[in-house]
């Protein structure tokens, strides 16, 4: 009985093939904008962790004040709160000071805005980056402040160009620095910000000539065993709210963010949008419903008469029902795969577009199919059910 | 239920309608379609109902098809009182042992004669190889051999007509209700559906029970009765076939 209903219903979907593609086109629309924004939401989602986890494996950073809405401002770190943490602090890495602030680089006639960060060689180690040539800083570089850096490929490329870097002078605001090593490429980060763009100078050196203080901004931590992260990041934060005098009654004044936290911070957004959108594309495939439904009782009223000779000869009421509602749920569901097929398309032309990954996501794909034809089935049942209840010596006195 | 070939001679009660009654709407606005009819027919009948607009032969009609159920009064098809059967019983009756004929032919649109005679078989439930055997043999017995393919849009009134009596016909139904079959014909076309009809009738033993406004359409049948006001005015039986 559903074989032969799917076959009517497929002949009188052909039949009004102009007007039955119009009436499925919100749910092709419902459809592939659920789709389009979940597949190009995880790509998002899968890029940003993936550019997270080039930051430095097992990371937690240290920044003054706490994350969220009602960040406040707080003192900065001192270079003595990261001795303390690599000092005290069992099973680290790496124990990495850092302050940072944008300026112009300049070498000969070129020159390029970037920014410069004041770091230890411990940096190298918390960010995972690899020397490409030269070096990192010497004990003396970082003990005296000397004038030298370590650059990113982004920089080279711009203020180089074809040159060797190393030992070269370029100039920072009012003081110049001699090349000493050249960072392997890492290419875009977090947020789209591209990594390789940096200048990374020794601590001292970035505070007696670049800022004008002895601020830290953030301490980068690498922690040995990923188990032992939580460990660490609850001594971490023992320790300082020791060394910044909070008493109990205090919040910390500080945040201690671990990758994971890092990530949820930045596909937060990406989540918000996926979520905004996704609501609109439920609208649409109800819309969509609606437009069914419509052109279902319109079906039913045109029908009429047929439905009044299948009832004389003996048709029950159920199985006239079926017959309308495996129209409604095909016309849905063939909505929904041409709404698939379109969602794929898009999706991986997009993904091209804006650069995120093409991430196929077989559940969605499969719960856009089920809901449009629970669409069919709901908006489709009531104009069934009008059909199915027809008097049968009415309908065929109906013209 | 089939009826046997050998069952031609009016044999036993298979229509039985005891004082019925239709009326619809209430009220001032009550219409009282019949008076309280009492009609019965046997098993091999070839019956004519004629009486004027109206007279509430239709009524009864619908009433014999199992399409609608009496006010008051029962209705007894085979032994079996329709008037207290749900929708889909009375359904399953029709499908079972009934065959209509319309005035209007009532084909569906844009599916094909062959199609058209096999739906009956399809809610049947029979496969379709059985289906597509039946109804070839039941458009061959109404001279539509060449014409399965065709859609009711290509085929004339009266070759329509056989489509359709065609179709009531394929489940070998106890009876062949006919409402006005030739009306929309001209008289050549009416009496070769009329001797189709009575071909079944004599050949099968179909019981056939047909409302016509026609005499010459009537004289087929062997027996008339004539409807008045709601009720059988009179009831006349032929002892000579046409």
């Amino acid at each position: 009985m559903v074989g032969n209903a799917l076959l009517l219903a497929l002949r009188a979907i052909r039949r009004n093939a102009m007007r039955s593609f119009l009436t499925i086109l919100g749910i092709v629309i419902g459809v592939a904008a659920v789709i389009i924004m979940v597949t190009l939401g995880s790509g998002a989602t899968v890029q940003v962790t993936e550019q997270i986890a080039s930051m430095g494996s097992n990371l937690l950073m240290v920044v003054p004040g706490q994350m969220g809405p009602m960040r406040g401002a707080a003192a900065p770190f001192k270079i003595a709160d990261a001795d303390a943490i690599g000092r005290d602090i069992g099973g680290l890495n790496a124990v990495a000071p850092a302050a940072s602030k944008s300026v112009t680089a300049i070498f000969a006639n070129e020159n390029w805005s970037t920014t410069v960060a004041g770091s230890t060689n411990d940096y190298f180690t918390a960010g995972n980056w690899v020397i490409a040539q030269g070096r990192t800083f010497t004990v003396s570089e970082l003990r005296a402040g000397k004038a030298v850096c370590v650059i990113g490929e982004t920089v080279r490329k711009e203020l180089f160009g074809g040159q060797d870097p190393l030992g070269s002078k370029l100039r920072l605001k009012n003081f110049s620095c001699e090349v000493v090593g050249l960072l392997e490429a890492k290419g875009q980060g977090a947020m789209g910000r591209d990594q390789d763009d940096t200048i990374i100078v020794p601590l001292r050196t970035f505070q007696r000539r670049v800022a004008g203080n002895q601020d830290v901004t953030m301490i980068h931590v690498s922690v040995r065993d990923s188990a032992a992260i939580e460990a660490a990041k609850s001594a971490i934060e023992q320790l300082l709210r020791e060394r910044r005098h909070l008493p109990a009654t205090e919040e910390n004044d500080f945040s201690v963010l671990d990758t994971r936290q890092i990530t949820q911070m930045l596909t937060s957004t990406t989540q918000v949008l996926t979520a905004l959108l996704g609501a609109v594309a439920a609208v649409s495939l109800l819309v969509g419903g609606i437009g069914i439904m419509n052109i279902m009782l319109v079906s039913v009223t045109e029908r009429t008469r047929e439905i009044g000779i299948r009832l004389a000869i003996g048709a029950l009421e159920r199985e006239v029902l079926l017959q309308f509602l495996v129209e409604a749920v095909a016309l849905s569901s063939l909505g929904g795969v041409i709404g698939i097929i379109l969602a794929l398309l898009a999706s991986v032309g997009l993904s091209n577009v804006l650069q995120v990954p093409f991430v196929f996501n077989p559940g969605i794909v499969i719960l856009a199919f089920l809901f449009s034809a629970a669409v069919g089935v709901i908006f489709g049942y009531f104009p069934a059910q009008k059909a199915a209840r027809l008097d049968p010596i009415d309908a065929l006195r109906h013209e | 239920m089939t009826v046997q070939a050998s069952d031609t001679a009016a044999g036993p009660l298979l229509i039985e309608v005891r004082g019925v009654t239709k009326v619809y709407g209430t009220g001032s606005a009550a219409v009282h379609a019949l008076r309280g009819v009492d009609l019965r027919i046997e098993k091999g009948e070839f019956v004519a109902v004629m009486g004027p607009s109206g007279s509430g032969k239709s009524t009864c009609m619908n009433i014999i098809g199992c399409l609608d159920t009496p006010t008051s009064g029962t209705y007894h098809f085979q032994g079996v009182e329709v008037g207290a059967l749900a929708r889909n019983r009375r359904a399953l009756l029709r499908r079972h042992y009934l065959g209509f004929v319309f005035q209007g032919f009532n084909l569906l649109n844009r599916t094909s004669a062959l199609e058209n005679v096999e739906l009956p078989l399809v809610y049947r439930g029979e496969p379709a190889g059985e289906r597509h055997t039946k109804a070839r043999r039941a458009l061959q017995a109404v001279g539509l051999t060449d014409w399965e393919d065709h859609t009711p849009g290509e085929l004339s009134g009266g070759q329509q007509q056989r489509v359709a009596i065609a179709r009531a016909i394929v489940t070998q139904p106890a009876v062949l209700l006919a409402d006005e079959p030739t009306g929309n014909l001209d008289s050549a076309r009416g009496r070769e559906i009329m001797e189709l009809l009575t071909a079944f009738n004599r050949d099968q033993g179909i019981t056939i029970v047909m409302v016509t406004h026609e005499a010459d359409m009537a004289a087929y049948a062997k027996r008339v009765v004539r409807f008045m006001d709601g009720k059988v005015a009179s009831d006349e039986r032929y002892a000579v076939e046409a």
